[in-house]
């Protein structure tokens, strides 16, 4: 306690040096958590828009197994193992026994909602414009149990849609190109032939090639326009814990015999460019830190010059090598606690302001403003990287002021 | 330190050196500074040590109150041989049983005159109230309890050494070795530093060492060693 008192009255009366040591510790949390905030924002934010339209699973293709070329046989000629090999497997478009799948899920007390979907590509006409579209075939209740398709919807309701049998949900830039609103008819042109549809919603994913492409209609009208009365399916899923996808992927292929999909292999290519984002960003403000740090160090190995008499002194009166290290690694934990509790108080303030920064986005998901991840782990990885650097820079001068000996000071300052 | 170790290594008695010899590395080679100095301080007593600059008065003084090591000799507090202990038993002792008055004041220039004596007494692991008691004892005694709470650096340069010599005194040591304490002093305040150790010795049984190159300090200790190159010559 007496070391931190001593540490506390050195440190109030360098108000300059420690200043500055505390301004670059504010700066580089501060920068730091600001800088995280808004990077894991907008990949969180493309996670959940991903999730919420196209689900964490995707069971699609079924295969068959080729059985393995290796065989382990023993010298009495058993065969001891051998393996499926999954490489050049056949593919079966689509799920062609869907509701044996769906049984089999149920086994799976992880999943959230399961939805069977039937994809398809046609036209739509509205007698003066058409366009090509994908439509997907749903079961409205099953697919709002796997998809965030209802907060998706910006006119018309659901009940609109599960009401009407010939209804359909138009992706929002469908409805832009071809000036389509609520209640109006539209033709679907191709498969076994043309279909009347009702405007019933109209939704914004956010993605822009899902909301200038696809449309949903009820998965018995789309088999029946389609002429598939039971096959090619596709299985959108929602789990518990999409962070756990990709094992439960592995699983659910291995026993389901069909090509499983998580979100995170669907997305990879994104996902890795948020990735090297965070880091770029990360490398960037822990330089500001280690700036921080290098000037701490700066202000230290002064302080540790200035102070070689009095640090003689304190050892004439009985202070050990421990104390005098003490006294200045105090005063780098001052500076440190206080950096650190200012820095997040500015971290938080900044990532507040910046949340409400106008920008509008549109493409891999849709907003209106900057979006920010509030996280306490960043201000954590903050502390522990302003921690590394202030430890480095403060011990190093007071392991040097430990070793001054007080014969030698008091015999040159006489 | 607890009471019982404490008591346990207690020395009793003079302070004694025998045989000391001490140099220095240089760029140019070794500088022998002691050669074979043997003295005694005894308790109640001013010792002064007195001789020419470079005659190794202070080191000798350093060596005595443990903030070095010698070549080789002996040093003595009381029936204890302490020039071999270990850094952590000579901080200990320094802190317990030895005061320091140097030449300039050295006081923590961030400390109040009071904060300056409390040092040592919290350092032994009093508490703030006892700290406190001692250090306004001491400074009224030194007539300097008006300026108990101004800054060290605010202080006169006499007031300045009248405190350093409370500090030395805070943690009732056996021994005070004071460097040229009245060097940076006028007569009229050496004197009454000389006669403030003197009081404080016959008063408590502290063995004063005093290296001085003032000699009519020197001529009133109750013992006198003169130094040159390295040696006591009388």
């Amino acid at each position: 306690m007496l070391c931190f008192k001593l540490a506390w009255r050195f440190v109030i009366a360098r108000k300059r040096p420690m200043f500055l040591s505390l301004a670059g510790i504010v700066f580089g949390v501060s920068f730091f958590v600001v800088t995280q905030a808004q990077t894991s924002g907008f990949e969180k934010f493309f996670i959940q828009t991903i999730l919420g339209t196209n689900g964490a699973l995707r069971i699609s293709d079924r295969f068959q197994d080729t059985y393995g070329t290796v065989e382990q046989v023993d010298d009495d000629g058993d065969t001891r193992f051998l393996f499926h090999s999954r490489e050049g497997s056949l593919y079966h478009e689509g799920v062609d026994q869907p509701s044996l799948i769906r049984d089999a899920l149920d086994d799976y007390p992880e999943l959230l909602g399961v939805s069977e979907i039937i994809e398809g590509s046609a036209v739509l006409d509205t007698g003066f414009r058409r366009k090509s579209i994908v439509l997907n075939g749903i079961r409205w209740e099953d697919h709002l149990q796997s998809s965030d398709l209802n907060n998706q919807i910006i006119q018309g309701t659901m009940n609109n849609f599960s009401s009407d049998q010939m209804g359909v949900i138009l992706g929002s830039r469908i409805s832009q190109r071809l000036g389509l609103k609520i209640g109006d008819r539209v033709s679907l042109v191709g498969g076994t032939g043309n279909l009347h549809l009702r405007v019933s919603a109209i939704f914004e994913s956010g993605v822009s090639q899902i909301d200038k492409n696809r449309i949903y209609i009820h998965l018995i009208t789309a088999r029946s326009f389609l002429g598939s009365s039971s096959g090619g399916s596709v299985f959108q899923i929602a789990i518990n814990e999409p962070e756990h996808a990709p094992g439960l992927a592995v699983q659910l292929q291995s026993s389901l015999n069909h090509r499983v999909v998580s979100w995170q292999e669907r997305e990879r290519v994104w996902l890795d460019v948020f990735k090297a984002l965070r880091f770029s960003s990360a490398i960037t403000v822990s330089c500001i830190l280690l700036l921080s740090g290098l000037g701490m160090f700066n202000v230290f190995a002064i302080l540790v010059i200035e102070k070689t008499r009095d640090i003689a002194i304190l050892r004439s009166i009985g202070f050990s090598r421990m104390d005098i290290s003490a006294i200045f690694l105090w005063q780098g934990t001052i500076v440190l606690v206080a950096g650190i509790t200012i820095g997040s108080l500015f971290a938080a303030s900044g990532t507040y302001l910046i949340s409400m920064i106008p920008l509008r986005i549109r493409g891999i998901f849709s907003t209106d403003s900057f979006v920010v991840n509030w996280d306490l782990n960043h201000y954590l990885w903050a502390s522990c990287i302003a921690f590394v650097f202030v430890a480095v820079a403060t011990w190093i001068p007071a392991r040097r002021a430990a070793r001054i000996e007080p014969a030698k000071i008091i015999r040159e300052t006489l | 330190m607890d009471c019982s170790q404490k008591n346990k290594m207690m020395p009793n008695g003079s302070m004694r050196v025998e045989n000391l010899f001490h140099s220095f590395s240089e760029a140019n080679g070794t500088v022998k500074v002691l050669n074979g100095v043997s003295l005694e301080a005894k308790p109640g007593e001013i010792t002064s040590i007195a001789g020419p600059s470079g005659c190794g008065k202070s080191t000798l003084l350093y060596l005595m109150g443990l903030l070095d090591r010698p070549d080789s000799g002996k040093v003595f507090m009381g029936d204890l041989e302490v020039q071999n202990f270990e850094d952590d038993e000579r901080t200990k002792a320094r802190n317990h049983f030895i005061g320091f008055v140097f030449q300039f004041h050295f006081l923590i220039k961030e400390l109040t005159a009071i904060e300056n004596i409390r040092l040592p007494l919290l350092k032994q692991g009093k508490d703030e109230y006892s700290a406190n008691q001692k250090a306004n004892e001491l400074l009224s005694e030194l007539g300097l309890e008006s300026k108990a709470q101004r800054p060290a650096y605010k202080l006169s340069g006499g007031e300045q050494q009248r405190v350093a010599i409370a500090r030395a005194l805070a943690n009732s040591p056996k021994y005070l070795l004071a460097d040229e304490p009245t060097g940076n002093l006028d007569s009229s305040n050496s004197e009454g530093v000389f006669e403030l150790l003197d009081r404080m010795a016959k008063q408590t049984g502290l063995s004063v060492i005093l290296v001085t190159h003032n000699e009519k300090l020197a001529d009133l200790s109750h013992r006198k060693y003169w130094m040159e190159d390295g040696r006591i010559v009388i």
